[in-house]
C-alpha cells in the first residue's frame, strides 16, 4: 500500500489543449479517493497519468514516496480497472487473472495461491474456466477487479468501472468495491461522472472541471461548504438552487436577502462586519432541503411560488417551480424544493415555501467563489 | 443480399429466380475448375473431343493415368516443393513483418510515421510489372538469381498486407494493450500474447490473399530462374505445356495438383477469412 501525491501535475497535448492544469492533491495510504466531474473534465486523463499510460507535461506524480514520472506503467506497481473491463477475450477467467502473475514470473505455487485467494475474495471460483464472453456484466467487472487485485498493487485505479452496468447491479457492485477496499486497505483512485456514486464511495471526493481541481473534501464538506458555484451546482441531486441577488443590512442590524418581491431576513451570523445600508451583490445558493413546504407552524421567512410540477418519490416530494425572481436570467431555471410526502401540492397552483436562511450559501458574482467571510467576524 | 417482401406465389417466384440467378453465376465460375478436374481424369484423346459440349463436364472412362504420366514425365515433387518453400516463406515471413509494421503504424507514435505510411499506401498503386526490371537489376547485383531468396525476399513486406493489418489493429480496443501494459507486459509480450490471438481473422485473410497471390506467381520466377532446381509450379506448368508430346489430359492433371493446395487453404481459412475481410473494414 502507498500514498499517491500529485504535485502541480499538468497535461498539455501536442496541439496545445490543456487537459489537466496544475493539480495538486494527496491520496493517503489506504484511502479511497473519488474523482468526479462532468464529461471531458480530465478525470480519466488524471487517472491515466497516474497509471503511466500518458506522460505528464508538468509537475510530479509520487507513489509511495518515489517520483514515478519516468517509469512505465508496469514499474509503478499500480493496477487499473478499465471502463470496458478490457478482459482478454481469448483467455479464460483463470488466464486473465493469472496473466499479471506470469508477467511477474512468480513461482507456480505462489501464483496458484494468489489466484485462489483472489478468486475466493471476489466469488469467482465457479467461473474460472469460463471465457469473458460467457459472463454477465457484473461478473466481467469482478474478473477485471480480480486481475487488478491479484498483483497486490500499491495503488488501485478504477476508471468509471460501473458505467456499463444497470442501476441495480451498479448499487450491488458499488457496495462490493467499498467492502473490498475496506478489507484489503488498498489505496484507491476511482473515477466517475456520477456524483451519487462519488458521494457514497469516497473517503474524500475530488471535483474537477475543465482540467482544474475545484475542491477536495469529504462528501459532507462538498455538500455543505462548496468552494464555488460549480461544486455547489454539481454536487447534490437535485442540484443547489443558485441565483443572483443582493444582501443588505438595515439600521437594526438585520441582514436581508432579496428574492423577487420578498426581502428575506437572514439568520445570524452572516457577515457581522457588513455595514448597514450597503447592498452587496452576491450569488446565493439554497439546497432543495432549505426550501420546504409550509405545514402550518413553519417558522422563518416564507415565499410564495407557482408550482410547475411535482415528483413524488415516495419518501419525499420534489416541488419544481420557477424562482420568485423578477427580471434577469435567473428566473428561467427551475428550482427544486423538498417536501414531506404527505403534503398536498398540485402543479399550476401557488404554494408557500419556508426558507431556511441558516443554510444559504453566498458566492462572489465576479468569480463564483464562496464568500469566505460570510460566517466569520 | 436477397429479395425480400411479397407473399405466396410471387414470393416463391422471386426466390426461385434469385436462386437460379446465383446458381448460374456459381456455375460460370465453377465451370473451368470442373472442366479441369473432369478432363484430368479422362483419356487424352477425349479431352479435346468432348471439350465443346456438356460431356466435357462428365467423367467417362475415368482413371488416374494422366496423374501418373505427369509424375513420369517431370519432377513434379520438386516443383511442388519449390512452390511450397517459396510461398510458405513469403506467407510466414509476411505475417510477422507486415503485422508488426501494421501495428507500428496503427498504434505507436514515432517521428515520420504518417509520411512513411503514406509512402506504403502509395506502393499499392504501383503495378509489379513497373518495378520488375529495376528489381531484376538489383537482385542480379546481389548475385541472387536462380535462388529461393530472390523469389522470397522482395515479397515478404507487402503494402496491402500492412494496410489490412493496420485497419484491423486500428479497430481493436486500445484498452486491451493498456491493460496488458498495466499487467506488466512489455511490447513483444503484448503483441504476441494479447494482440495476435485476438487478430486471427486478419491473419487468416492475409494468409489466404498472400498464398493466392504468390502460389500463382509467374512473371518474376520466369525472370529470375533459369533451371528446374528452384523453379515453382506456375513456370513449370508453362514449360510442361511445351514439352512434347502435347497431352491435354496431363496438363489438366498438372493444373489440378497445382490448384488443389490453394483450394484447401481457402476452405480451411474460409470462416476466418470472411470475418477478417469484414472486420478489416473492406467490404467484400
Amino acid at each position: 500500500m502507498a500514498a499517491v501525491e500529485l504535485r502541480h501535475v499538468e497535461k498539455r497535448y501536442a496541439n496545445g489543449t490543456l487537459a489537466i492544469g496544475d493539480v495538486s492533491l494527496t491520496i493517503d495510504d489506504g484511502e479511497l479517493m473519488v474523482f468526479v466531474g462532468p464529461s471531458g473534465c480530465g478525470k480519466s486523463t488524471l487517472l491515466r497519468l497516474m497509471a503511466g499510460l500518458e506522460a505528464v507535461t508538468g509537475g510530479e506524480i509520487v507513489v509511495g514516496g518515489r517520483v514515478v514520472n519516468d517509469l512505465p506503467p508496469q514499474q509503478r506497481n499500480i493496477a487499473m480497472v478499465f471502463q470496458n473491463y478490457a478482459l482478454y477475450p481469448h483467455m479464460t477467467v483463470r488466464g486473465n487473472i493469472e496473466f499479471p502473475l506470469r508477467m511477474m514470473k512468480l513461482p507456480r505455487e505462489e501464483a496458484r495461491r494468489r489466484l485462489q485467494h483472489t478468486a475466493a475474495l471476489l466469488g469467482l471460483e465457479p467461473l474460472l474456466d469460463a471465457r469473458p464472453r460467457q459472463l454477465s456484466g457484473g461478473q466481467r467487472q469482478r474478473v477485471a477487479m480480480a486481475r487488478a487485485l491479484v498483483r497486490d498493487p500499491a495503488v488501485f485505479l478504477l476508471d468509471e468501472p460501473l458505467s456499463n452496468l444497470d442501476a441495480k447491479l451498479r448499487g450491488e457492485i458499488r457496495a462490493e468495491i467499498l467492502s473490498l477496499q475496506r478489507r484489503t486497505g488498498t489505496t484507491m483512485a476511482y473515477v466517475t461522472h456520477d456524483q451519487v456514486e462519488a458521494m457514497t464511495l469516497g473517503d474524500r471526493v475530488a471535483v474537477l472541471n475543465g482540467g482544474v481541481l475545484q475542491q477536495v473534501g469529504t462528501a459532507q464538506t462538498l455538500y455543505a461548504a462548496p468552494v464555488n458555484t460549480f461544486v455547489a451546482g454539481f454536487i447534490g441531486s437535485p442540484p443547489m438552487n443558485l441565483f443572483h441577488t443582493t444582501v443588505q443590512r438595515d439600521t437594526h442590524g438585520v441582514l436581508y436577502m432579496a428574492m423577487g418581491r420578498h426581502q428575506v431576513p437572514m439568520a445570524a451570523p452572516h457577515w457581522p462586519r457588513l455595514a448597514a445600508g450597503a447592498a452587496v451583490p452576491v450569488i446565493a445558493g439554497l439546497r432543495p432541503e432549505a426550501l420546504s413546504c409550509v405545514d402550518g407552524d413553519s417558522r422563518g421567512p416564507v415565499i410564495e411560488v407557482m408550482v410547475r410540477s411535482v415528483e413524488n418519490l415516495g419518501h419525499e416530494k420534489l416541488i419544481i417551480f420557477l424562482p420568485p425572481l423578477e427580471g434577469g436570467l435567473d428566473n428561467t431555471t427551475p428550482w427544486t424544493a423538498r417536501c414531506q410526502p404527505r403534503v398536498q401540492v398540485v402543479p399550476g397552483v401557488h404554494t408557500s415555501l419556508a426558507v431556511d436562511t441558516a443554510n444559504v450559501i453566498f458566492f462572489d458574482p465576479a468569480d463564483g467563489r464562496a464568500l469566505a467571510d460570510q460566517w466569520t467576524s | 443480399m436477397r429479395p425480400v417482401g411479397g407473399s405466396g406465389l410471387l414470393h416463391w417466384a422471386k426466390y426461385t429466380a434469385w436462386y437460379l440467378f446465383t446458381a448460374s453465376c456459381a456455375a460460370v465460375f465453377a465451370a473451368p475448375v470442373v472442366f479441369m478436374v473432369v478432363g484430368s481424369l479422362k483419356p487424352d484423346d477425349r479431352v479435346l473431343a468432348e471439350a465443346g459440349g456438356w460431356r466435357a463436364f462428365v467423367p467417362g472412362h475415368a482413371s488416374l493415368q494422366n496423374y501418373h504420366d505427369v509424375f513420369a514425365r517431370v519432377d513434379f515433387g520438386l516443383f511442388f516443393l519449390n512452390s511450397a518453400v517459396i510461398v510458405g516463406a513469403i506467407v510466414a515471413g509476411g505475417l510477422v513483418v507486415n503485422s508488426l509494421a501494421g501495428y507500428a503504424f496503427a498504434r505507436m507514435r514515432w517521428r515520420g510515421r504518417d509520411a512513411l505510411f503514406a509512402a506504403v499506401l502509395a506502393l499499392l498503386i504501383i503495378p509489379f510489372e513497373a518495378i520488375a526490371v529495376p528489381l531484376f537489376y538489383e537482385v542480379s547485383l546481389f548475385g541472387w538469381r536462380n535462388t529461393y531468396v530472390v523469389q522470397i525476399a522482395p515479397f515478404v513486406a507487402n503494402a496491402f498486407s500492412i494496410y489490412l493489418f493496420y485497419t484491423f489493429f486500428l479497430g481493436m480496443p486500445r484498452e486491451l494493450e493498456e491493460a496488458a501494459r498495466m499487467d506488466g507486459a512489455g511490447f513483444f509480450h503484448t503483441f504476441f500474447r494479447i494482440i495476435v490471438p485476438n487478430a486471427r481473422p486478419v491473419f487468416a485473410t492475409v494468409t489466404i490473399l498472400s498464398f493466392l497471390m504468390f502460389w500463382g506467381s509467374y512473371l518474376w520466377p520466369l525472370l529470375v530462374t533459369s533451371g528446374p532446381a528452384v523453379r515453382p509450379l506456375p513456370v513449370a506448368v508453362a514449360e510442361f505445356k511445351t514439352l512434347p508430346p502435347l497431352k491435354w489430359g496431363d496438363i489438366l492433371a498438372f493444373g489440378v495438383m497445382m490448384v488443389a493446395p490453394a483450394l484447401l487453404i481457402f476452405v480451411f481459412f474460409q470462416r476466418w477469412f470472411i470475418r477478417g475481410v469484414v472486420s478489416s473494414g473492406i467490404k467484400g
